[in-house]
């Protein structure tokens, strides 16, 4: 017998015969006749004024086949690029909009800031002219340090933001907070920085494009998370290109964590001038330009306070966030720590009253935009850093501090003071098995063990909420999101019954290909290998939003099952039309019609068969074919939940902190494939692993140098970082979308960096050390126990 | 990266003839600092001199009381070779944990230490087990041999063709590697020889050190106590995003400490 | 300035004319049209250009193409028997779903098998992630592919590969 490749079987995936042979075609990989290579001359000052740019010698270098700067883009009129999510201030007005210039006209503002693009018959030759372009900058200070980026007197990144403030922001009501803080018992207060991360894709962004003289029309390979969205922006918003005249494709990408939905400056420029050189070009970027020009992650300041009742009951919860928005606004900036952040500082939690304000700000930097996570682990980083701050301070269990807050199973729908309404969960079922995975009641003996060994263990909780599953537009559109947040998808059967799913999404290490054809396959019973899932490309797949903030699955699949019930139900009638039944009498069971009592049977690609050869068939009531598409738009977000539990072992002498164990318990509501989620989960506890021990992107903060610009400086987790993880699931059917199903992709991020960092000070506790930064390397541990014995002594 | 002439010779003297006389020529050895330089065009040569075709510039032999390593011996030889392993475990050791495994199948001593990163391993092991560097051209002693800051002892067209180390009573390496690049961000190589013990570090300063203090307490008492409360300046060491000079400080005693305990292991 | 280049790539013989400057990685993807040994990197650090140069696994990023004049070059493209029969460490990254994006895939099974060869065919955890030290992946956590190669080394064993 076949092994079960419905939903819930852990179905081996379909896209891994290419990728394992070296097969896949990732941008780079495109074979272009006659291609022509850009190189992008960038700023090495983080704020200057432009001169002059000189690009006589470099036309005469061998090989250039044209160069563009700042100029000639400006007098082509070009547009800028876009943020296409216009959050309002405290007062209702839109936020500030600094203009985003493809590429810099006179000024640069971050290291890396595009300045000139050389197109050339080699990339050694691209590279060999830009060296030859001269440049005059008049070099201004820079504003780099996002603590003092809205002091006044701070440098302005531009004149459109008076005082680099993007926007205030606010959410809640400050004075029935305050109100509550004035009645609690006891207070925690939390100071941190959520440190800024750079995505790093293993594949750096890539762009080629192809003009098309006797069409008129463009073609776009990117490296891009959501090709749709990319070709509107370019289309409607900056390069003035009808959208049926440019086609978008995104191949096989490698990994995106947010930093490929963007639409960037160099795919535009790339794009734009394939028309005026006449031939391909092509565009990849080197690490150090991905390091210095991806849009990077979190970078917040942030100030909390908690108040709690005598029974150690949450009242109320304030935040004061300052987050870094870089130099211009990139696609969903302003979002990412609003609507993304604030709205999910109830976590798991009953707190009824919160207050949350936060403040944009301008710096002389790179852009920064949602990164796995995108506004969520922040969001869990504070509360679950001052939850466990708290239940340290009263000396109390953290897990019982937990569950004592956690909002009851009967609660639910929940509606959260901060705008969200939690469709579903059971929090402390999640919670009881990451303990017993976990075995936090033999913590204690481990402890005491690791001590007589020199090293000071510790243990830490991280009970996280997210929404995901982006998103019901009519929410979107109300909260200045741009567009629709709806997924698309096409199943077409072909006449001899295999099938082509089109969907809308995109996989970039998602695995769609697999999950999507589990999903048709289940509810149609067409075998696995019948099934092809397409996407990535605008010329075949219907308009749709692609992949970030877990929402493949639960939207993407959602339009899925829509089009297959269409399916059904057109077959329905072509099944009663060969059997001689009423359509009401037909059933549609394991890939076949029945008419119930009898044993009369239609397989769904007899009826499929009949609709493309349409013999014997009901052509005055139905049209011919088997193709049906659906968009789906949720009513409500999905909120995957679950509780991670980190357990540290750290050697005091160097600061070294140890992941001994790591344990994940997550509600996904139904898992397609439990294989995958497992990997998701696995891939997404690394990266938040990384941001608590590792990662951190550093910039000089008087030259505005990116310190950490490649992987000698910027710490990767390498496979010697981490241990292999401990997951458990729970599940919550999601109500309201068809599969029931949740998101998975971000979670393993959102939860993992509060887990670890509450291990570490767990660990550090007995030496009086009460804060250590994060990320926690050997240098910010040691300095801290430093610390921490130097004020004893 | 900019172009260049590539040569690749078959003999040392060949070698030799072909940087004499220009500027601009770079010997390469392994090629895993070379390269990554040119990639991203920090160096400029006009010719590129290979010296993986010169066929006597490696392999591995004991002579006496010495174990003698070519030039051009990758350090992936070097960690699994058992004349090393049997003579001077700890030089095996410290080869198996320069860079990563592919970087090992490349990488040379004689390039290491030619080039002498200030945060490469071998340079330790060759001070502290006071090796003798042979080039085509004369000898130089370890104490001799490393100057600053990627400076070493070799004149323009010197090219390492074998490092001779004495073999051990006993030594250790103890690596504190970078979070990020993995190169040693400080390295303690402890080693008890016929002519004494030394102590050399690695990674924590501009070039290669001796702690002649921590050498003099274990010629009285080789333990990890004898070092335990000598403590080394902080003034001039390296500083960076991942370690203050006062935490290298700090490290050369905690590495000390243990490359003392596993040496008497 | 060209240099003609010559070389056995997947045991077929394989020449060209390139510059001193050009890179095995760039001889193979941009000459030969083999693209499934990837770039990730510009710092030697990534891995995704990892190949086998006369048994042994380097990083085509650095190196160059004329370094590898006369020598034996195994790639992604040349591991697996047919489509059908693929090479125990590919079958296991498949088993074990040791592979998201695919993109640091060819050099993450490039080290491996030469990993488990070195070693003998055993293996344990911590071995191999310390020798996954020049190989990074960002989608994994690592963990699958960890259980992988664990899983390849009898696998390749008992295939004498």
């Amino acid at each position: 017998m076949n092994a079960p490749t419905g939903i819930g079987a852990r179905v081996k995936r379909k896209e891994d015969q290419r990728f394992l042979t070296g097969t896949g075609r990732y941008v780079d990989d495109l074979p272009l006749a006659r291609a022509t290579y850009a190189h992008f001359l960038r700023s090495p000052h983080a704020h200057a004024k432009i001169k002059s740019i000189d690009i006589s010698a470099a036309k005469a270098m061998p090989g250039v086949v044209a160069i563009f700067t700042g100029k000639d883009i400006a007098d082509a009129k070009v547009g800028g690029l876009i943020c296409g999510w216009v959050v309002k201030d405290k007062h209702g007005q839109p936020h500030k909009s600094p203009p985003h210039p493809v590429m810099a006209v006179d000024t640069v503002r971050y290291v890396g800031d595009t300045v000139a693009m050389i197109v050339a018959n080699s990339h050694d030759e691209a590279k060999d002219a830009a060296e030859t372009i001269k440049v005059d900058y008049d070099e201004k200070p820079a504003n780099v340090d996002l603590a003092k980026a809205l002091d006044k007197g701070a440098t302005e990144v531009h004149a459109e933001a008076p005082g680099n403030l993007i926007y205030d922001w606010e959410i809640g009501v400050q004075a029935d907070v305050d109100a509550a803080f004035a009645k609690a018992a006891h207070v925690t207060k939390l100071d941190l920085v959520n440190n800024r991360l750079i995505p790093n894709a293993m594949e750096p962004r890539a762009a080629a494009a192809e003009y098309d003289k006797g069409t008129g029309n463009y073609t776009l390979w990117s490296t891009s998370q959501n090709p749709h969205v990319l070709r509107l922006i370019l289309s409607a918003f900056v390069l003035g290109i009808p959208e049926h005249k440019l086609r978008v494709i995104a191949p096989d990408v490698g990994g995106g964590f947010g930093s490929k939905i963007f639409c960037y400056n160099e795919e535009t420029m790339v794009t734009w001038a394939a028309s005026r050189v006449g031939r391909p070009i092509k565009w990849t970027a080197e690490r150090s330009e991905s390091f210095q020009t991806d849009a990077h992650g979190r970078d917040h300041v942030t100030h909390a306070e908690l108040a709690l009742d005598k029974d150690g009951k949450f009242l109320a919860l304030k935040v004061e966030t300052i987050a870094n928005m870089g130099a211009y606004l990139s696609t969903f900036s302003t979002a990412v720590p609003t609507y993304l952040y604030a709205t999910l500082l109830a976590g798991q939690y009953t707190t009824p009253l919160i207050y949350a304000n936060v403040k944009a700000a301008l710096t002389h930097t790179a852009p920064v935009d949602a990164y796995r996570g995108a506004g969520r682990p922040e969001a869990t980083f504070v509360i679950e850093s001052i939850v466990s701050k708290a239940a340290k301070e009263l000396k109390v269990d953290p897990a019982e501090l937990r569950r004592k807050n956690f909002i009851p199973s009967t609660a639910f729908p929940y509606q959260t003071p901060v705008a969200l309404q939690y469709d579903s969960g059971n929090y402390p079922p999640i919670i009881d098995e990451a303990i017993k995975i976990a075995d936090y009641k033999g913590f204690e003996a481990r402890r005491a063990e690791a001590k007589s060994r020199g090293k000071l263990r510790g243990i830490g909780f991280s009970s996280y909420i997210e929404a995901c599953g982006l998103g019901p537009s009519r929410v979107i559109g109300q909260l200045g999101g741009g567009v629709g947040q709806w997924e698309s998808a096409q199943i077409k059967f072909n006449p001899t019954g295999n099938v082509q799913v089109l969907t809308g999404a995109h996989s970039h290490g998602q695995s769609h290909e697999t999950t999507f054809a589990q999903v048709v396959s289940d509810k149609l019973g067409v075998p696995i290998e019948n099934i092809e899932v397409v996407h990535g490309d605008t010329a075949t797949t219907p308009f749709g939003m692609g992949s970030y903030g877990s929402r493949s699955l639960a939207v993407g699949g959602s339009a899925i099952m829509k089009a297959a019930d269409k399916i059904i139900a057109k077959g329905k009638k072509i099944a009663a039309h060969l059997m001689e039944a009423s359509v009401a009498d037909v059933v549609f069971e394991q890939g076949t019609f029945k008419v119930a009592g009898t044993d009369k049977a239609v397989p769904l690609g007899q009826a499929v068969f009949a609709a493309y050869v349409p013999h014997n068939y009901p052509l005055e009531e139905l049209e011919p074919g088997m193709d049906e598409n659906a968009f789906y738009d949720p009513s409500n977000f999905v909120y995957p939940a679950g509780t991670q539990i980190c357990e540290v072992e750290i050697d005091p002498d160097t600061g070294v902190v140890e992941i001994v164990n790591h344990t994940a318990v997550d509600d996904f509501g139904n898992i397609v494939n439990p294989m995958i989620v497992e990997g998701q989960v696995h891939g997404g506890i690394v990266q938040g692993v990384g941001q608590a021990l590792l990662e951190n992107a550093v910039y000089d903060k008087e030259t505005g140098q990116l310190i950490s610009g490649s992987y000698m400086d910027y710490t990767m987790p390498r496979a010697d970082d981490v241990p292999s993880f401990k997951l458990g699931n729970k599940v919550t059917p999601c109500p309201h979308n068809p599969l029931g199903v949740k998101g998975c992709g971000e979670a393993g991020a959102i939860a993992a960096p509060a887990a670890v960092m509450n291990a570490v000070h767990d660990a550090l506790a007995p030496l009086g050390v009460s804060h250590v930064p994060m990320p926690a390397t050997p240098l910010n541990v040691w300095q801290a126990i430093h610390g921490a014995r130097a004020a004893a002594e | 990266m900019y172009d260049f002439h590539y040569h690749r010779p078959k003999t040392l003297a060949d070698a030799a003839n072909l940087l004499k006389g220009k500027d601009e020529a770079r010997p390469m050895s392994g090629g895993m600092t070379l390269i990554p330089t040119l990639k991203q065009r920090l160096a400029r040569p006009s010719d590129v001199v290979d010296l993986g075709g010169i066929k006597e510039l490696a392999g591995i032999k004991v002579e006496g009381n010495n174990v003698v390593i070519g030039g051009m011996t990758r350090h992936a030889d070097v960690a699994s070779s058992a004349d090393v392993k049997g003579a001077i475990p700890a030089l095996a050791y410290l080869a198996g944990h320069i860079g990563d495994p592919q970087v090992r199948n490349r990488g040379t001593i004689g390039g290491s230490i030619a080039n002498n990163d200030p945060a490469a391993d071998y340079p330790g092991a060759v001070v502290a087990l006071n090796a003798t560097v042979t080039t085509n051209t004369g000898r130089h002693t370890a104490d001799n041999f490393f100057k600053g800051l990627f400076e070493t002892a070799l004149s323009d067209g010197e090219l390492v063709t074998s490092v001779s180390f004495p073999k051990a009573e006993k030594a250790a390496y103890m690596k504190f590697p970078n979070p990020a690049s993995r190169y040693a961000m400080v390295g303690v190589f402890v080693a008890k020889t016929a002519g004494g013990v030394r102590v050399a570090v690695t990674g924590a300063g501009p070039c290669v050190f001796r702690v002649k203090a921590m050498e003099d307490a274990l010629a009285k008492n080789f333990s990890s106590d004898a070092v335990k409360d000598i403590k080394i300046p902080a003034d001039g060491l390296n500083s960076d995003i991942h370690a203050s000079a006062e935490y290298r400080a700090h490290l050369v005693n905690v590495m000390a400490r243990r490359a003392v305990d596993a040496a008497n292991k | 300035m060209t240099i003609p280049v010559a070389m056995t790539v997947n045991g077929k013989p394989a020449s060209g004319k390139v510059e001193a400057r050009t890179l095995l990685v760039q001889f193979l993807r941009e000459h030969l049209g083999m693209t499934g040994t990837h770039v990730g990197c510009d710092t030697s650090q990534c891995g995704a250009c990892v190949v086998h140069v006369d048994g042994r696994s380097v990083k085509s990023c650095t190196m160059l193409a004329v370094q590898a004049e006369g020598a034996k070059v195994i790639t992604i493209e040349g591991l697996a028997e047919s489509a059908e029969k693929l090479h125990p460490m590919q079958e296991a990254f498949r088993e074990n779903h040791a592979l998201q994006c695919g993109f640091c895939t060819p050099g993450m099974v490039m080290s491996a098998i030469d990993m488990v060869k070195r070693h003998n065919y055993q293996l344990d955890e911590a071995t191999v992630r310390r020798e996954l030290e020049g190989n990074l992946c960002r989608c994994t956590g690592y963990h699958n592919i960890v259980k992988a190669i664990l899983a390849a080394a009898p696998a390749m064993k008992s295939a004498g590969v």
